[in-house]
């Protein structure tokens, strides 16, 4: 909302600064956005009087004038025709912008057709302050020389922007601004209420209410004989300065009380009218021919207005074209109805419509100035525009609330920590605009029918709290919390810290990339279902909700490495989401890598899927969950290589995570080079630590006696997993062996097609004695026939 | 000259003039060995009188001990000239690199997140989450946004596709709605905050879909506007590590609080740096005020009982003033550079003792 300082001020009598006014709007709680004063742009330009004016020797358009300015008496060549002696003209001195020409004059003296000229006089167009046609400004002989451009032009009124935010609609009027000022003590507030108009006959037009929840009042009035043409220069002046481009009396007075007084009306070209004008709602398969030229459909739910001939606009939106004001209207009915909030606000929405009025109907019209409205208008149109009025006719009844505020005094204290002294509340909430009745402790207050924003107690709090001034609220720290110090993280949250830091440790970037992804390329990672699509994306391939991290960080990683990166290790911890409940939202840790084999000196080495497998087994191992704890199994999601990647479960049914390459379809159709290696850990599937009752670490174990290690190879069929050796020699002796670590997986020479060789070393840790010959002899069979027992492997001879 | 001390001379000098350990190995065992000249010596003793043998025992064996250590001392010295020797040849280039090892970095939003975590942990508050898809009501209404209300056009909502006949889910605009989700599950006292992601249709050079946001809430007996204040500009200090900061509170509107406030900084502009606490200038940096009674009451809380405050914050923004970075686009690229520059070392752990940056 804009309004210049001097139309405030036909509201506000004060004294105060500029700086004065936009602290008191910053107290109330009026943000301001802007402030512009066109006559900044102006400051160079002054008042100088035409001493002489004579023909140019050599040119017959141009005239050399003598000027008295501010700098003396100059030489100035001038080519306007108006250019003559005795006027009163602005002066432009040498070096000096012109707004409105984008140039600046040179700093010395020019010479014109061989006559040197010392500035220049200006147009009001030159400086961006109007449209002169007949050349120079040629101002009013009374204004003293050296007078500011800006003063004589009447431009010195800075135009302050704000935000209205939604609870205040009273504040898209100049007048509601006013009152909330002197509230805060910029001034007194000037009421200037609308003076009754007494109309000399009938209004003959009838007005029918048919839908009074969609539009519960409707005054108007005719006003017969008008001459519609252009307003007066001060209203053009004013809407010119807000933003509004002045178009005729008649639509420039609904303009201008509107921001003046929140007050949205419209004038109809009575001579269009056929019958009464009612207010209904729509009907199927009308359409509403609008002011803007667009024509639009009218649905059931929308209030219109209509006549015999059908709509004639959409109440509270916009007027219609059939019967709008024109240069020719003589006879002007004035509507100042009320609108239902929120019917105007869908039916603007419905309509795309976005209107002045629309504005201020869906925030909240005061319902109370529908006469007072109309009282205005017919003022300014029989002043400026002559004519007779009739009298006012008004349907239906304006809502009205009945009940006050129950209002306690000690919730200032109680919610603000504010001393205020309840004379001084008094003082505020009636500058306001409330009644008050005084019953002691609590006080009822009638809620002025401008406000919507007025339910209770707390409400009149604020109000008391702002104008009062937040300056003097207390600041005090925080209490320390009832019941002493918490652990304040989630169990998630401590998880993703020590995930993050333990990938960064190893050589990881950390990332943070969209929880939406394409739609398509979600359906690759098992993902896509309707409900988890955003319906007004704010780009096509920002439309799904991700159901993995994984599509986002292969695209990043592909984006890196066409600029040059290579061997990028990418992770994110953030959500992905399996659904649409408030419990189908993940929290996952993933990382990926596009592997490159590094040149060395040492010799090359390449990440691969072991690599990932490691990274993911170091992220279990810094979150307690030992790696050893899971199981591997097949992959459950579409999007790994089907061999070259696996799942991670705690039992059949949990899986906790997954590692590997990415299936190159996939990659394909993501547009990235493979091979990727990657894993995604879902840390909601991580059992929960136990909480422990003590801190006390149980005591040391430590094995005195030295390790003894013994080499295996087994030869198994080629599909045998090395894990099931593992397994199984583990599970031959579990108190003596500490260990199994494969250390060579061997085909070729030697070994028969279709079979492999696994060799491993077994670690046997003895207790209390030390192991003899025989003892670990027999634990050797024990682990050969285990293995053979669970694999078919045999000893390798 | 006798023999022994001729014995004694030769010895010491083929010691002495043994080349190598192996030569003076030989030239040990000629004599200390079994059949060596001092050995020899020695076994003479047998064969004398007593007298004889008091007197040149004591001489012999310092004799044969005087070789022995010159053995000991000349074995040191070819030791020695030996390792040398081996250690001559075994230079290495020690200006050749390692093998590369990738080193990695935090991404500012996060590490922001756990400093906001760490001051407000210090002052009592626990850690609450809710989901990104949220209901139209935990999102608006129940934070006192009528329906058709135009503070809900000001949200540029994310809509869900609607299930057939059902209300279309939204992405949560704001963290607020972890305020209904927190008094709805738990009694009062409360003192959470809740960090997350949240999402707005608008994009253009300050404004990203997603973008991230701490909300702060405190339900408690006697917690008034003064506490909010005081927990705010603590809250500031701590977070851009300065001891003091000039701020104030200016009344605002949002749907679910009553009284709001919006709370601005001073801050100053050198170059490119923006330093925060002092300065000519006020920078907006959240929005807070009591919680509103309809808010309460829509959890079940009876305001008479309890009141409190909450507030909001966005942390990108929050990030990019106190650590510099010019634009909030890069921030969801994944760009390996910026994070190279802006990100954090892995093991810095924000700790309100230990020192947030």
């Amino acid at each position: 909302m804009k309004f210049p300082l001097s139309w405030l001020k036909d509201y506000l009598a004060t004294t105060a600064s500029l700086d004065d006014i936009l602290g008191y709007m910053l107290k109330a709680g009026l943000e301001v956005e802007e402030v512009e004063n066109p006559a900044e742009d102006l400051k160079a330009f002054t008042i100088c009087k035409v001493k002489d004016a004579q023909p140019h020797p050599d040119a017959d358009k141009l005239r050399v004038c003598t000027v008295d300015t501010v700098d003396g008496e100059k030489q100035i060549v001038c080519g306007a025709p108006n250019a003559r002696a005795g006027m009163t003209a602005i002066y432009a001195p040498l070096g000096s912008y012109i707004p409105g020409l984008d140039f600046s004059l040179d700093k010395k003296p020019r010479k014109i057709r061989g006559v040197e000229s010392h500035g220049m006089m200006c147009s009001t167009k030159e400086l961006n302050a109007g449209e002169d046609h007949d050349g120079i400004a040629d101002l009013d002989a009374s204004i003293a020389l050296g007078t500011p451009a800006a003063d004589a032009l009447g431009l010195d009124d800075p135009v302050i922007d704000f935000e209205v935010t939604p609870n205040r609609p009273d504040w898209l009027g100049v007048k509601g601004i006013a009152r909330d000022l002197a509230a805060a003590g910029a001034g007194g507030f000037i009421d200037d209420p609308a003076r009754k108009v007494s109309g000399s006959f009938d209004c003959p037009i009838d007005i029918e209410l048919d839908n009074p929840e969609a539009c519960p009042v409707f005054a108007g009035a005719l006003v017969r004989g008008v001459k519609n043409g252009p307003s007066p220069d001060w209203m053009q002046a004013r809407l010119n300065a807000v933003g509004i481009t002045p178009k005729s009396l008649l639509v420039d007075i609904t303009n201008y009380i509107s921001i003046d007084r929140a007050r949205p009306l419209h004038a109809y070209d009575a001579s269009k009218l056929t019958g009464a004008v009612r207010a209904r709602l729509g009907r199927k398969g009308e359409a509403c021919e609008a002011l803007d030229g667009k024509t639009y459909p009218v649905t059931t739910d929308m209030c219109v207005i209509a006549d015999e001939s059908g709509v004639i606009g959409l109440g509270g939106v916009m007027g219609g074209e059939t019967t709008a004001v024109s240069d020719e209207t003589t006879d002007v009915f004035i509507e100042s109805a009320w609108f239902d909030p929120l019917r105007t606000a869908r039916t603007g929405r419905t309509t795309g419509i976005i209107s002045d009025a629309r504005y201020r109907f869906e925030r909240g019209v005061d319902p109370q100035s529908c006469v007072e409205g109309v009282q205005l208008a017919v003022r300014l149109i029989t002043e400026y525009g002559g004519g007779t009025a009739s009298k006012i006719k008004v349907a239906g009844e304006a809502p009205r609330r009945e009940t006050p505020i129950e209002f306690f005094k000690r919730d200032v204290a109680r919610l603000t920590g504010l001393d205020v002294k309840p004379a001084n509340m008094k003082k505020t909430i009636k500058a306001l605009g409330f009644a008050i009745e005084d019953t002691g402790e609590t006080w009822l207050l009638k809620v002025p029918s401008w406000r919507f924003d007025m339910e209770q107690s707390a409400d009149i709090v604020e109000e008391i709290a702002r104008l009062e001034g937040y300056d003097a609220l207390p600041t005090l720290s925080l209490p320390t919390p009832q019941g002493g110090k918490r652990v304040v993280t989630t169990p998630i949250q401590d998880r993703i810290r020590t995930a993050r830091r333990t990938l960064a440790s190893r050589g990881f970037l950390e990332t943070v990339t969209w929880s939406f992804m394409p739609k398509a390329q979600a359906a690759l990672f098992g993902g896509g279902e309707d409900v988890l699509t955003v319906a007004n994306p704010v780009a096509s391939e920002l439309n799904q909700m991700r159901p993995s991290i994984l599509g986002n960080l292969a695209s990043a990683v592909q984006r890196g490495s066409d600029h040059g990166e290579r061997g990028l290790r990418l992770f994110e911890a953030g959500p992905i989401y399996l659904g649409d409940g408030p419990k189908d939202q993940r929290s996952v840790v993933a990382a990926l890598v596009r592997p490159q084999k590094t040149r060395h000196w040492q010799g090359a080495d390449a990440y691969d899927v072991y690599a990932a497998k490691a990274d993911l087994n170091a992220v279990l191992e810094a979150l307690g969950q030992p790696p050893a704890r899971f199981q591997i199994g097949e992959p459950r999601q579409p999007h790994w290589h089907p061999g070259q990647a696996a799942s991670l479960k705690l039992g059949p049914k949990v899986t906790v995570a997954h590692f590997g390459a990415l299936h190159p379809r996939v990659l394909k159709a993501l547009d990235v080079e493979g091979p990727i290696f990657a894993f995604e850990l879902n840390l909601n599937a991580l059992p929960q630590m136990k909480a422990k009752t003590t801190k006390t670490k149980p005591v040391l174990d430590k094995a005195d006696l030295t390790p003894i290690r013994r080499d295996f190879a087994f030869v198994v069929k080629d599909d045998v997993a090395a894990g099931a050796i593992i397994k199984a020699a583990t599970g031959a002796d579990k108190a003596l062996i500490a260990g199994v670590d494969v250390f060579d997986v061997y085909q070729g020479q030697g070994i028969e097609p279709g079979q492999k060789s696994i060799a491993v070393e077994v670690t046997l840790q003895p207790r209390g004695e030390n192991l003899k010959d025989q003892d670990i002899e027999a634990i050797s069979q024990k682990i050969i026939a285990a293995v053979a027992k669970s694999t078919g492997g045999v000893l390798r001879g | 000259m006798s023999d022994t001390s001729l014995i004694e001379t030769e010895a010491l000098a083929a010691i002495n003039g043994a080349a190598d350990l192996a030569a003076l190995d030989a030239v040990r065992v000629a004599e200390l060995g079994k059949k060596g000249r001092v050995s020899g010596l020695m076994k003479t003793l047998g064969g004398m009188s007593p007298e004889e043998r008091q007197e040149m025992g004591p001489k012999l064996n310092a004799l044969k001990n005087r070789v022995a250590d010159a053995v000991e001392a000349r074995k040191a010295v070819l030791e020695d000239a030996a390792l040398e020797a081996q250690l001559a040849t075994e230079t290495l280039d020690m200006t050749l690199t390692p093998k590369p090892e990738p080193v990695g970095a935090l991404h500012p939003v996060m590490q922001v997140f756990e400093e906001v975590a760490a001051i407000f942990g210090d002052m009592g508050f626990a850690v609450a989450e809710g989901p990104d898809i949220e209901d139209d009501w935990h999102n608006f209404t129940a934070l006192n946004f009528p329906e058709g209300h135009p503070a809900r056009e000001t949200h540029d909502t994310f809509f869900m596709d609607a299930p057939q006949g059902g209300a279309p889910k939204v992405l949560r605009t704001h963290t607020s709605p972890v305020q209904i989700r927190t008094m709805t599950d738990q009694k009062p006292p409360i003192r959470i905050i809740a960090p997350g992601r949240v999402y707005r249709n608008d994009w253009d050079a300050t404004h990203t879909p997603m973008f991230h946001q701490v909300e702060g809430l405190v339900i408690e007996k006697g917690i008034h506007m003064g506490h909010l204040k005081g927990c705010l500009i603590d809250f500031v200090k701590a977070f851009f590590e300065v001891d003091e900061v000039e701020a104030r509170f200016r009344p605002h509107f949002f749907p679910f609080t009553e009284p709001s406030a919006e709370m601005d900084v001073k801050y100053t502009k050198k170059g490119e740096t923006i330093e925060i606490g002092a300065g000519d200038r006020w920078m907006e940096i959240l929005g807070s005020g009591m919680v509103h009674p309809n808010v309460l009451r829509n959890c079940g809380i009876d305001p008479d009982e309890y009141q409190g405050f909450a507030f909001g914050m966005g942390i990108d923004r929050l990030a990019m003033l106190k650590y510099g970075m010019p634009d909030l686009r890069p921030y969801f690229e994944a760009d390996a550079a910026w994070t190279r520059h802006y990100g954090f070392k892995p093991w810095l752990t924000p700790s309100v003792s230990g020192g947030l940056s």
